[in-house]
C-alpha cells in the first residue's frame, strides 16, 4: 500500500493469478505481497467478481427458431434437417 | 459400419471436407447456438448477429475443403465469425468519426479506484441495473478488446485458441485481456461506489 507504482506493476500478474496460470515463483511473490497490501487484494477480488458478474449478465440465449430456419435456408440445407 | 459423428473425429472432418451435406448440417446444428451467442454479445443487435451467423456458415461451406485441421472445427468457425463481427463493429465505430480502432483507446486506463464493493448485498450486485451497466461498459471497449474479453472470459477459450482466432500472438492476447478486465472493473467500481455512497447517505 505504501508504494502505488509498485502495485501497478502487479496488475498483469494479478490477471494471470486469477486465471491460475501465474508462474509458481511469481505466484508466491504475489501472495506474499497480497498479505500486506489491502489495495491489491481489493483489485484481485473486484476483478474476479467483475468477470463473474459479466458472465451472469450474459447468459446464453437459445437461437430463435426463425433465425435458425433462415440460416438453413440460406445454406440450402433445409432438406437435410432432422 | 458405424460412423463416428463426433465433430472432432477425423472421419467426420473428412466427410465435411468432401462436401457431405449431412455432415455440414450436423455441424450447423451443433455449433450455431455458440456462434449466434458470440455474435450477439459482440454486436448487441439481433439483426447484426444474424448477419454474422449466416455469413459465417456461408464462408465455412465455401472454404471447408481447405480446412487444414490445425485447430478444431469450432475454433475455425469462431475465427470466421469473430472476423465478420469485428468488421461490422469497425464499420459502426468509424461512421461519424475517423479513428483507428485498434489503437485500443489505450492509455486512458490509468485510474485505479480502490473500493471494496464485494461487501455489497448479492441482490445489489446481481440487479438488472448492474447487468445493464456491465453491458454498457463492455460496449465501450474497443472491438479488439471486447473480442479478447469475450473469447477468453465468456467463451472460456485458451490464450492460444484466442490468439489463433484473432491472428495475434499470445502475449498480445494477454495484455489486451488485462486492459479489458481493468476497464470493466474500473467502470463497475465507479458505479458501485456511487451506490455505496448513496446507501451511507440514506442511513
Ligand atoms: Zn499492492
Amino acid at each position: 500500500m505504501s508504494d502505488q507504482q509498485h502495485c501497478k506493476d502487479y496488475l498483469t500478474q494479478i490477471s494471470d493469478f486469477i486465471d491460475g496460470d501465474l508462474h509458481p515463483q511469481l505466484c508466491a511473490q504475489l501472495e506474499e505481497h497480497l498479505q500486506n497490501c489491502e489495495n491489491c487484494t481489493i483489485v484481485v477480488n473486484t476483478m474476479k467478481r467483475t468477470i463473474e458478474l459479466y458472465r451472469v449478465s450474459t447468459e446464453p440465449q437459445e437461437i430463435p427458431q426463425d433465425v435458425r430456419a433462415r440460416l438453413f435456408k440460406c445454406l440450402y440445407l433445409d432438406d437435410f434437417r432432422k | 459400419m458405424i460412423e463416428d459423428n463426433n465433430l472432432y473425429s477425423p472421419e467426420f472432418i473428412n466427410r465435411l471436407k468432401s462436401g457431405n451435406r449431412e455432415a455440414f448440417t450436423q455441424l450447423v446444428e451443433e455449433t450455431s447456438s455458440k456462434i449466434y451467442n458470440l455474435a450477439l454479445r459482440m454486436l448487441e443487435k439481433e439483426q447484426d448477429a444474424e448477419d454474422v451467423l449466416q455469413e459465417t456458415y456461408i464462408k465455412a461451406l465455401r472454404n471447408i475443403s481447405s480446412f487444414e485441421g490445425r485447430s478444431s472445427v469450432l475454433t475455425w468457425l469462431y475465427r470466421i465469425a469473430t472476423n465478420e463481427a469485428l468488421m461490422i463493429m469497425r464499420k459502426h465505430k468509424t461512421s461519424g468519426t475517423v479513428v483507428d480502432i485498434d489503437q485500443d483507446d489505450d492509455e486512458d486506463g490509468e485510474g485505479l479506484q480502490i473500493v471494496d464493493w464485494c461487501c455489497l448485498p448479492e441482490s445489489e450486485m446481481m440487479s438488472k441495473e448492474t447487468q445493464i451497466k456491465l453491458q454498457e461498459a463492455a460496449n465501450l471497449l474497443s472491438p479488439l478488446l471486447k473480442a479478447v474479453f469475450l473469447l477468453r472470459d465468456v467463451e472460456r477459450l485458451s490464450g492460444q485458441e484466442t490468439a489463433l482466432i484473432l491472428g495475434i500472438n499470445e502475449d498480445a492476447v494477454k495484455t489486451r485481456l488485462v486492459r479489458a478486465r481493468l476497464k470493466l472493473r474500473e467502470r463497475l467500481t465507479g458505479y458501485f461506489s456511487e451506490r455505496i455512497k448513496m446507501e451511507v447517505a440514506n442511513e
